[in-house]
């Protein structure tokens, strides 16, 4: 447990001193946000209807850039094959690491997400499920990203290929983040919806652990 | 030399390597006692590297086992993980930590014996231990490397290539601190160019096990 | 060099199967298509709604099957690589890749042709579509991932992974889709698949169901023997290199 507890301390303090790799994706997360007036127009309603969509979808992207950074550093500096040769299991290190970015970059997003409803007119009863529906559903995606991320590892053009490889597999939590708000808003409890995104997270902690630790075994051969 | 007759320290048992399609070794066989040393000797390309990455368990060999305390570390990874240290071609340092610090995580990912600033010491960079990592020059990271081999008591110490870029009085330093490791029990496999003063150590020349294609 | 012996023993095997199914396969899949084609595009009926429209399905609805199973295929085929390390597995699955992925296309085009005089436009949201779509997607991170390293073996581990991760994660991702569709169209959307299809179009639609199995296996025997050749080629080129240094 130490261990792990200092795998995750070491990621979160070379965050801060690198300064701004949680600021990179909020920074990517609100100046996309930001796009979306201008592309389908300020009217307030229409922009409220689909606050929830945007922030969903934008939440999803400004991950996906957000993963070539999570083992690629480790694994230039030599610090991965040393992580992979420790006692602690190897699964437990990336599941480690998918916690120190999902409070990085997951976590951020959700703090984030009310001002940015604000700005799209979000209507009031939407901002807790949003909220929820984010802290449930977005540590799957650091999950399943690390498996991509992990993946690409060896490979050329590494980079770019990893949100071909992971945009599809967070299609479930998309569609449930969203529909989350929206029964909230037609008036229709919004307890499954969460008890489905954690679900989704409980299927994506196996899936994220072993994928990734046996990838990142291939990567280190 | 095989696992019934040798049971303790490290054993490898008929290795083969083949990498990109290319048999690097074949059928390779030492044993390394507590307080021995190997120095593998070759030239480039010639498999050291190799060698000490399916020794470690990072590249799986293509027939043979390698052996920790008459164990197969492929099947019981554990004692084995828990009694190796390794020093790759790379530092693994973070530049935005300081030296401890850098020291410190390790420290707390193994089970270290041995203190983070007596191993900075033995390195000779206690002196440096509050600086960011990022000030240390080629030299002196190589021997924050090496002090993360220095938190540990016993086991086996992999080395590739330790001397790079390491001047005279630091090698000095680093054949007392293998000898101070070798007289605690530990043993140590070290791939060099370099004359590294190792009494009593065994050596391969890989080139010897090398098979024509 | 007994690494290559042992290399060669298994494909070996494999020529051999593969030489004695191809004829057969060959036959079925010309046999079973044709008499499909025919039959579902001159003699069955043609729809009470749709009209001929809904001859368009003797070739949509087994493209999408194939689709799937293609993908389950390529899953079974890498899980069995990485747990034994066969490399006639590993081939398998990556020969398997192209194939779904054109499954998945032909299904989608003639998805879309199909919606055109149906639902007047030329794409909907409609739940099957878009599964289909997202299966597209997966079948092309397979493919570009295994392209994307240099050394063919890690590029095949690295697929394989990514393909049993996919496969985990597909029924989620169809259920989702489906649940998805079914809170944002009623109930009046028109499905592909009534409840009820009448005989007379039933049985084209298992002539060509069948016949595309039979053309998957075809495709995938001719693609792992092509493959297999290649690294053949291969070895030899890398034998000649060695013994000119």
């Amino acid at each position: 447990m130490n261990a792990f507890l200092a795998t995750i301390a070491r990621d979160l303090r070379l965050a801060t001193r690198r300064g701004g790799e949680a600021a990179l994706t909020l920074g990517f997360f609100v100046v996309a946000i930001t796009l979306f007036p201008f592309g389908v127009g300020p009217g307030p309603e229409l922009l409220g209807r689909i606050a929830a969509g945007i922030i969903w979808v934008t939440a999803l992207l400004a991950a996906t850039v957000s993963f070539d950074r999570l083992f690629r550093a480790d694994m230039e500096d030599g610090t991965l094959e040393l992580l992979a040769l420790q006692p602690l299991p190897l699964e437990l290190v990336v599941l480690a690491k998918a916690i120190a970015h999902w409070l990085m970059t997951g976590l951020a997003v959700t703090l984030l997400a009310p001002l940015m409803g604000l700005m799209l007119n979000l209507p009031g009863d939407a901002y807790l499920p949003l909220i929820a529906g984010l802290l449930i559903g977005t540590p799957s995606l650091s999950l399943l990203g690390g498996v991509g991320a992990a993946l690409v590892l060896g490979a050329r053009r590494g980079g770019a290929l990893i949100g071909l490889l992971v945009l599809p597999l967070f299609l479930p939590a998309l569609i449930f983040g969203v529909s989350a708000v929206e029964a909230v808003l037609i008036g229709m409890p919004l307890a499954p919806h969460l008890l489905i995104l954690a679900a989704l997270l409980a299927v994506a902690l196996p899936v994220g652990a072993f994928g990734g630790a046996a990838a990142l075994r291939l990567a280190l051969e | 030399m095989t696992a019934e007759t040798q049971p303790a320290g490290l054993v490898a048992d008929h290795l083969t390597c083949e990498r990109g399609g290319r048999t690097l070794f074949a059928e390779l066989c030492f044993a390394v006692a507590p307080g021995g040393a190997l120095l593998l000797t070759g030239p480039n390309g010639s498999g050291k590297t190799s060698l000490m990455r399916v020794l470690s368990g990072l590249l799986p060999p293509r027939a043979g086992r390698v052996l920790w305390q008459g164990k197969d570390t492929a099947e019981e990874p554990a004692p084995w993980r828990r009694a190796l240290a390794w020093l790759g071609h790379d530092n693994a340092i973070k530049p935005q930590l300081s030296v401890s610090e850098n020291l410190a995580f390790w420290a707390r990912l193994t089970p270290a014996a041995r203190g983070v600033d007596e191993a900075l010491e033995e390195v000779g960079i206690g002196h440096l231990a509050d600086l960011p990592a990022a000030m240390l020059s080629a030299g002196q990271r190589r021997r924050l490397a090496l002090a993360r081999l220095g938190l540990t008591r016993g086991g086996c110490w992999l080395m590739d290539e330790p001397t790079v870029t390491l001047d005279t009085a630091s090698l000095a330093r680093l054949s007392a601190m293998i000898a101070r490791h070798r007289a605690d029990g530990g043993l140590a496999v070290i791939a060099s160019h370099d004359a590294l003063d190792l009494p009593g150590a065994q050596s391969l020349d890989l080139s010897g096990f090398a098979v024509a294609p | 060099m007994p690494s290559f012996l042992h290399s060669l023993a298994s494909p070996a095997r494999f020529q051999r199967i593969a030489n004695a199914i191809m004829p057969w396969a060959v036959l079925l899949t010309v046999g079973l298509i044709g008499t499909g084609v025919v039959w579902g595009l001159a003699f069955s009926p043609p729809d009470y709604q749709q009209g001929d429209t809904v001859r368009v399905m003797y070739i949509h609805v087994p493209a999408a099957w194939m689709a799937m199973a293609c993908y389950a295929v390529m899953a079974l085929l890498s899980a069995s690589f990485l747990i034994w390390k066969h490399q006639l597995a590993d081939l398998a699955a990556r020969a398997c890749a192209p194939i779904g992925a054109c499954f998945t296309a032909v299904a989608l085009i003639t998805g879309s042709l199909w919606g055109k005089p149906t639902w007047g436009t030329w794409w909907v949201w409609d739940a099957r579509l878009t599964s289909v779509l997202i299966l597209f997607f997966l079948y092309l991170g397979y493919m570009a991932l295994a392209a994307a390293f240099d050394d063919r073996e890690r590029g095949g581990r690295a697929a394989a992974i990514l393909a049993c991760v996919g496969a985990i994660n597909l029924p989620i991702i169809k259920y989702s889709v489906e649940w998805w569709n079914t809170l944002h169209q009623g109930a009046s959307v028109f499905r592909m698949d009534g409840p009820t299809i009448d005989n007379a179009m039933l049985w084209p639609l298992v002539l060509t169901g069948i016949g595309f199995n039979a053309l998957f296996v075809v495709l995938l025997l001719v693609r792992i023997k092509s493959e297999l050749l290649a690294r053949r080629i291969e070895v030899l080129q890398r034998a000649r290199a060695a013994g000119r240094s």
